[in-house]
């Protein structure tokens, strides 16, 4: 799997090229040395037991880690030398592990700040809150179920619907590569069952990176898998051949 | 549905309610029962002011604190001093230096010639505009340099309150060139009109009140921008704004900059109102007192930084003047009761046991007079 670096010539077929990946702290070297690459529309699960380096993967590619070695290209562009803002600007999208929201702004407040219009500081003094931009908080709130509660501050949603509002305010941005880490985590069962169909809803007509534990999840929604072991690939595939792996069913599926 | 306007603007009327109320008791009210003597005095705190509601949006909306806005006050105050002095300085009227025609410290320190930083200040455009524009430089370096590298929260408060400490010592160390410890003093007329007279002062105080109440309307405009609702985002989530696509780097860099532009006009005003600008305006203990007042008043609330100032310094002329070795442990005592007993200070207070009641007394909410809390005796 850790297979040298493909040639030049292949990588603009994939929307996300990561290759030779490194990154140590403190010579721990949290990802080692890994490639993959991730297509057009394609479903994407990260798995892997804790402390296998699937957040930092994550980070990595956003840009809230600096790599140690190595490359990701995201349509061509090698984001490792792009700023965090950039690198959201060019199309990237990250939901954080525990809610990212702004507790003391509405709902509202919360999805237009997302809104991908006067990002600067001039734009953002002339900030004009029009109809394109109402329009589209009311539709990106009625996908993510939170449409009656647009003027309720956000620190009063409960922890699925804070969830919902992070993927929303990644959604009303529209990036071409979403990566959510553990979208589901915390959630009961009736909230777990709305974010599945919340993502599939979503995830048409862009690719997507998905870190999660919950099994029957990745299996309704991954078109392949991608397992992680102590910062290598261990195994990658369907979900099918994943699970058949012996690798996999010893350091992770089997307990 | 048609998404309703979020609270943040439907607060719009009351805000401005706040400001019709601030301006009536700093216009009319005040005026009507102080002499010109505490009017003076007061038009002194007032200054202060326009740092406090700069701390409002540096620290209380964007969460950034600032332990040196004095470095920014007083380079506010020394640009104005500056130009103040060198029209003082005529040939006539030093003409028993040894080189006439430079302010009287230069010539006591063996200056011959003005110093080239200084020739700027003949000029009145110049210097007014250096006012508001030397301040926000010198933030924007200091801003910038450390925004960039991510130093944040308390690291950059020591930082800024090492400024302070660091401008308090060139000052004093660079006798020759900025009058050192005791400043420079002895200012007589802007553009020649004699600035020590009574009348001139309460005119003075006029534009003071005028200039507060623009800078307040100036500010509220800031906050309900987007911009103002990105601070407050950044200030809990900033990695949220940061992987939203923003550069989160800038816009600390432009509130602290606009704060410190607010604190240099505030500079100016005082020393036009004292006659004089020194080195202690400008180091740690007048930062920090600073920061206390927009505590006090509330540092969520322009209006409750402008009342918070006025109460403070009012007690502190108060109490000095009885006790004045016991007014440091009363002012240090109200800091720690605040951030203790009421940390959105006396807006915090008003809001949740004053509001309410005025809302049951006239049907309606915020709409009738508040009670000022510091009408300075």
């Amino acid at each position: 799997m850790n297979a040298t670096p493909i040639s030049d010539q292949m990588a603009p077929d994939f929307l996300l090229a990561v290759e030779g990946l490194t990154v140590s702290f403190d010579g721990f070297k949290a990802v080692d040395d890994l490639s993959f690459y991730v297509d057009e529309n394609e479903i994407r699960v990260i798995i892997g037991p804790n402390g296998a380096g699937k957040t930092t993967v994550l980070d990595l590619i956003c840009g809230r880690t600096r790599a140690t070695a190595g490359s990701v290209r995201f349509k061509n562009t090698e984001l490792t030398r792009l700023k965090e803002y950039e690198i959201v600007r060019a199309g990237v999208g990250r939901k954080f592990q525990n809610p990212s929201i702004y507790d003391d702004l509405t709902v509202f407040e919360n999805l237009e700040i997302s809104y991908p219009r006067g990002r600067g500081v001039v734009g953002a003094l002339t900030f004009k809150r029009d109809a394109a931009v109402k329009e589209r908080v009311q539709e990106v709130a009625e996908t993510i179920f939170l449409a009656d509660h647009l003027n309720q501050r956000a620190e009063y949603l409960s922890h699925g619907q804070k969830q919902w509002l992070e993927i929303g305010m990644l959604l009303i941005q529209d990036p071409e590569l979403l990566m959510l880490d553990e979208p589901v985590a915390g959630m009961s069962v009736a909230e777990r069952k709305k974010t599945a169909e919340l993502l599939n809803r979503i995830i048409k007509d862009r690719s997507v990176i998905v870190i999660e534990h919950d099994m029957k999840f990745v299996e309704d929604i991954a078109h392949k898998v991608t397992v992680l072991h102590q910062g290598k690939i261990l195994s990658e595939g369907t979900m099918a051949k994943v699970q058949s792996d012996p690798k996999v069913v010893e350091v992770y599926l089997g307990h | 549905m048609k998404p309703a306007i979020a609270p943040a603007f439907s607060l719009g009327l009351k805000d401005l309610i706040g400001v019709v109320i601030l301006g009536l008791v700093l216009v009319v009210l005040l005026p009507l029962v102080l002499d010109p003597f505490r009017l003076n005095m007061v038009g002194k705190y007032l200054t202060y002011a326009f740092v406090a509601v700069g701390l409002v949006l540096c620290w209380g909306n964007a969460g950034i604190l600032s332990l040196g806005q004095g470095v920014f006050f007083g380079l506010g105050g020394y640009c104005m001093a500056m130009y103040l002095k060198l029209e003082a300085s005529t040939p006539e009227a030093t003409k028993i230096q040894s080189t006439p025609g430079i302010p009287d410290f230069m010539d006591w320190n063996q200056l011959t010639e003005l110093p080239f930083f200084w020739v700027p200040f003949k000029s009145l455009g110049l210097s007014l505009a250096a006012v508001v524009l030397v301040p926000a430089a010198f933030a924007l370096i200091i801003a910038y340099a450390l925004f960039k590298r991510r130093v944040g929260g308390v690291y950059f408060a020591i930082i800024t309150q090492a400024l302070a400490a660091i401008m308090t010592i060139l000052i004093v160390g660079q006798q020759g060139y900025t009058g050192g410890i005791n400043g420079i003093t002895d200012l007589r007329t802007l553009h020649g009109w004699d600035i020590r007279t009574d009348s001139a002062k309460t005119l003075l105080y006029f534009v003071n009140a005028g200039l507060l109440i623009g800078v307040i309307l100036l500010c509220q405009f800031v906050r309900r921008s987007k911009l103002g609702r990105i601070l407050v985002a950044m200030r809990d989530k900033e990695d949220r704004v940061r992987f939203s696509g923003y550069d989160v780097a800038s816009y600390k860099i432009f509130v602290f900059c606009f704060a410190a532009a607010l604190a240099g006009v505030g500079g100016a005003m005082f020393t036009l109102q004292v006659g004089f600008m020194s080195p202690s305006f400008v180091g740690i203990t007048p930062s920090i007192e600073m920061v206390i007042y927009t505590a006090v008043g509330g540092r969520l609330s322009l209006l409750g930084a402008v009342y918070g100032t006025l109460l403070v310094n009012w007690a502190k002329t108060s109490f000095s003047e009885s006790f004045p070795e016991l007014w440091l442990f009363g002012l240090g005592g109200l800091f720690i009761a605040v951030v203790l007993l009421f940390p959105n200070g006396l807006a915090g207070l008003y809001r949740a046991y004053v509001e309410p009641r005025l809302g049951s007394l006239f049907g309606r909410k915020g709409a009738e007079p508040k009670a000022s809390p510091a009408p300075a005796e």
